[in-house]
């Protein structure tokens, strides 16, 4: 068993390490306030620019854009939103299996936009290909940030240096779930066309009753809104992510705090066990003593 | 078309926040193809727009705004603009728009091969806009 003074000072040691728990969880508790309404205004935005976005698509039909057809030749290209900091638990490492782990992928036709250090880590250890890493747009998320990446992203893609890019991060659902995501950005998934009266063409999309017309046409409109469009996703990627992680690192500083406490207790149940036990001791010696006198 | 004027609704959106929303009784801004006012019962259409001023009229007086970047979407009975920048008049720090205005012109006026001249004169667009909405 151990002695009494080791048993002491393990608890003490525990005790501080939950201190820190506790206050950490305090701090992302309020991080997590913080990133979600900033979670919930985006969402406005974010929802005007994906009908929109649907609308223009559904009328252009099946007309040719470079942002609409994928090249050929080419690497994806996966912007990976993770954190700077850990202790939050499986938070990292979730959304990069993302990667590691999906099925069709291989390493060699990766580049990696990585937005986070742990993430980074993760995948350089695995050996893909880290293009560019941008581990300070996590502390303060800006919309600028997603514009200057998606201008670089929009040039690698011109350039024909990839032809796919993707977006992995953590939706934010609620406070305790978050939902590791990949989504296509480019090129834009077009939705069905419809047609209803049969004449193989589709049917012009009727908002209002008049259809919708654009300024300029249709494809210099396509050409100055799609990398908006990418952008918000982007963006919103950003700010979900910044919520999830503060969540996630609540939830793991909750466990934490709550398993200090429970070894605390056991601690201090095999410390009152250790104390009854050296005093028995004490007065078997004690009275072992006085009957060897008489 | 009276009844509809009383309530066409504006609504501007940035990626931070909603930057206004309300009834009005006319807007007016930048696009890429000119300058345009909407009127209720405006035909649908969507617009891209450039930097300049943007002029809202409610029924008790006229709100100016630096409109910089976004598109707009029109329709008979609201108009939502999703805008990647914009700014009240109070918001704008009028030396730093007047610094740029001059960085911008040097730029423009001392053009070599490696000036990137659309950046320029966004850049220029942008820092007149401001200044305009200050006045």
């Amino acid at each position: 068993m151990a002695s009494m003074r080791d048993i002491k000072r393990r608890r003490s040691s525990i005790q501080s390490t939950q201190q820190i728990t506790k206050a950490m969880k305090l701090v992302s508790t309020v991080k997590l306030q913080r990133a979600r309404a900033g979670a919930e205004r985006t969402k406005s935005y974010f929802n005007c620019m994906y009908d929109t976005m649907n609308s223009i698509l559904k009328r252009v039909g099946a007309v040719e854009h470079k942002y609409l057809n994928s090249g050929t030749a080419g690497k994806k290209a996966v912007i990976l939103i993770s954190s700077n900091r850990g202790l939050a638990g499986g938070y990292n490492n979730n959304v990069a299996k993302l990667i590691t782990r999906h099925e069709t992928w291989k390493k060699e036709e990766l580049l990696i936009y990585a937005i986070g250090n742990k993430g980074r880590e993760i995948l350089s250890r695995a050996g893909y290909e880290i293009k560019e890493e941008l581990p300070e747009v996590m502390e303060a998320p800006a919309y600028a940030d997603a514009m200057f990446l998606t201008e670089r992203l929009l040039q690698a893609y011109e350039a024909g240096e990839i032809n796919e890019i993707w977006l992995a991060y953590t939706a934010f659902k609620n406070t305790v779930s978050h939902i590791p995501m990949l989504i296509k950005l480019l090129p834009v998934d077009r939705p069905e066309a419809v047609d209803l009266d049969g004449d193989g063409k589709p049917d012009q999309v009727i908002e209002g009753g008049a259809p919708m017309n654009f300024e300029p046409g249709d494809e210099e409109a396509l050409d100055l809104i799609i990398p908006k469009y990418v952008a918000s996703l982007i963006y919103g990627g950003l700010v979900e992510a910044l919520a999830s992680e503060n969540g996630a690192r609540m939830q793991a500083m909750d466990n934490a705090t709550n398993n200090a406490a429970e070894l605390i207790d056991d601690l201090e149940l095999l410390y009152n066990r250790a104390r009854q036990g050296s005093i028995t001791q004490e007065l078997t010696e004690i009275i072992a003593g006085a009957n060897a006198i008489q | 078309m009276s009844d509809e004027s009383k309530e066409y609704q504006l609504r501007i959106v940035t990626p931070e926040r909603v930057f206004y929303e309300g009834p009005v009784d006319m807007v007016e801004f930048n696009t890429t193809e000119g300058q345009i006012g909407v009127l209720p019962g405006h035909i649908p259409m969507t617009v891209i727009v450039a930097p300049g001023i943007l002029t809202i009229t409610e029924e008790d007086g006229v709100k100016t705004a630096a409109l910089h970047a976004g598109f707009a979407e029109i329709l008979p009975d609201r108009i939502t603009i999703l805008a990647e920048i914009i700014e009240w008049p109070d918001e704008i720090d009028k030396d730093r728009a007047e610094a740029a205005l001059q960085r911008a012109r040097e730029r423009l006026e001392n053009r070599d091969t490696q000036t990137d001249l659309a950046r320029a004169e966004t850049a220029l667009q942008r820092s007149i806009a401001r200044i305009e909405a200050l006045k």
